[in-house]
């Protein structure tokens, strides 16, 4: 699963997981401690953060491409950071690398929030730690209203009414109706994936 | 902490956090809706309240967010229903990603993927904007969460801020009961 298995002529890469094939290899140990620096650094979640890292900061990939990249890796399901770190484990190390990448990711914030955990089963009923939380969940809400804000810009910008439309019935199925999300999903990505064809 | 339901209860935190990883598109944080449908209103291990401080919590922990679910399966069944929850939620997409992910490179460029990724931009924002929703109501309408809200909003929008320190201000408003 190298990446010189690529055939050269393929238009230039659009994510970074086209790698050239010349670039050094990460060893397991590096594999590791990558990934165990993208979670421990990523507070507030891993999307605002590789988000501002990867548009803002080091100006990797524009918002188009940082969209798109973002709904190739979820269009695996499961959480697309832990799918990154698979798919790029496995390219350098097969399934010894794969495992060690998502240990790196998944062992540092799980040994972390159990810690917070057992603090929040003793205290969490203080009044001021409450709080204290409350404010936190709604910075995270607005956080959340910021990201949606910026990835959807270019959804409107290509003029079309079809996107905002799916994203806004999207919306108002999960998260005012509350319907279950496998019986959302089963009706409205075919309609979007309809959607996209007809555009093509 | 209902450890008196026992066996049950583990095989219900990995089957039902098994299948949901199948479904959660676009990490952790989409799934929020659906784990508050299923952990608070059908099997009640959490209440609304220990809901929303449980992703109050997991935010505050650096990684992926979806180290939610290690929390509410601690709640459910301890350590042991943290690990259930955290490995169904993490063994499933890996597993389809190693096999799965490698292949789809060959496949960079052609229409298909072009079609998917265009398909699912919406839906992924769509199921985040419900994630914000959902959250904001298990909260309760304050006045105090709703100016931290609309306030870590606009700030996060137009300003580049490292989102702890927003987290850090939130926390300390909170605290002091100020609003």
């Amino acid at each position: 699963m190298s990446a010189s298995l690529i055939p050269s002529s393929v238009e230039p890469p659009a994510s970074p997981f086209s790698a050239a094939p010349q670039q050094p290899q990460p060893t397991l140990t590096e594999l590791f401690t990558a990934f165990a620096k993208i979670s421990l650094s990523g507070f507030g979640g891993v999307l605002a953060w590789s988000r501002r890292m990867m548009v803002e900061e080091r100006k990797w990939l524009t918002a188009e491409q940082f969209n798109e990249t973002y709904a190739l890796c979820s269009f695996l399901p499961g959480g697309n950071i832990l799918n990154f770190s698979v798919v790029f484990g496995a390219r350098f190390g097969g399934v010894r690398g794969a495992l060690v990448a998502v240990a790196g990711l998944m062992g540092p914030p799980l040994l972390l929030v159990l810690v917070i955990a057992s603090i929040y089963a003793r205290y969490g009923d203080l009044p001021p730690l409450r709080r204290a939380l409350t404010g936190v969940a709604a910075a995270a809400a607005g956080l959340m209203i910021a990201t949606v804000a910026k990835m959807a810009q270019p959804l409107f910008r290509n003029r079309a009414v079809i996107g905002p439309l799916i994203a806004l019935a999207t919306f108002v199925a999960i998260g005012i109706v509350q319907w279950p999300l496998p019986l959302v999903l089963a009706v409205i990505v075919p309609v979007s994936i309809a959607a996209a064809m007809v555009r093509l | 902490m209902n450890s008196g339901s026992g066996h049950g209860s583990l095989l219900t935190l990995a089957g039902f956090f098994g299948v949901l990883s199948l479904f959660a598109i676009g990490g952790g944080n989409s799934a929020v809706p659906e784990m508050h449908r299923f952990a608070v209103e059908v099997q009640h291990w959490l209440s609304d309240r220990q809901f929303a401080d449980s992703f109050a919590l997991a935010q505050l922990t650096p990684g992926p967010n979806l180290i939610i679910v290690t929390l509410i399966g601690y709640h459910v069944a301890g350590i042991l229903g943290a690990l259930v929850a955290t490995l169904a939620m993490c063994g499933p997409p890996a597993v389809f990603a190693f096999f799965v992910g490698g292949a789809s490179e060959r496949f960079r460029g052609k229409t298909w993927h072009t079609v998917l990724s265009r398909a699912l931009v919406p839906v992924t924002i769509g199921l985040i904007a419900a994630s914000a929703a959902v959250i904001v109501a298990t909260t309760g309408y304050n006045w105090m969460s709703l100016v931290i809200m609309v306030g870590t909003a606009l700030t996060a929008y137009f300003v580049r801020v490292h989102p702890l320190w927003m987290f850090a201000a939130a926390a300390v408003i909170g605290m002091s009961g100020l609003l």
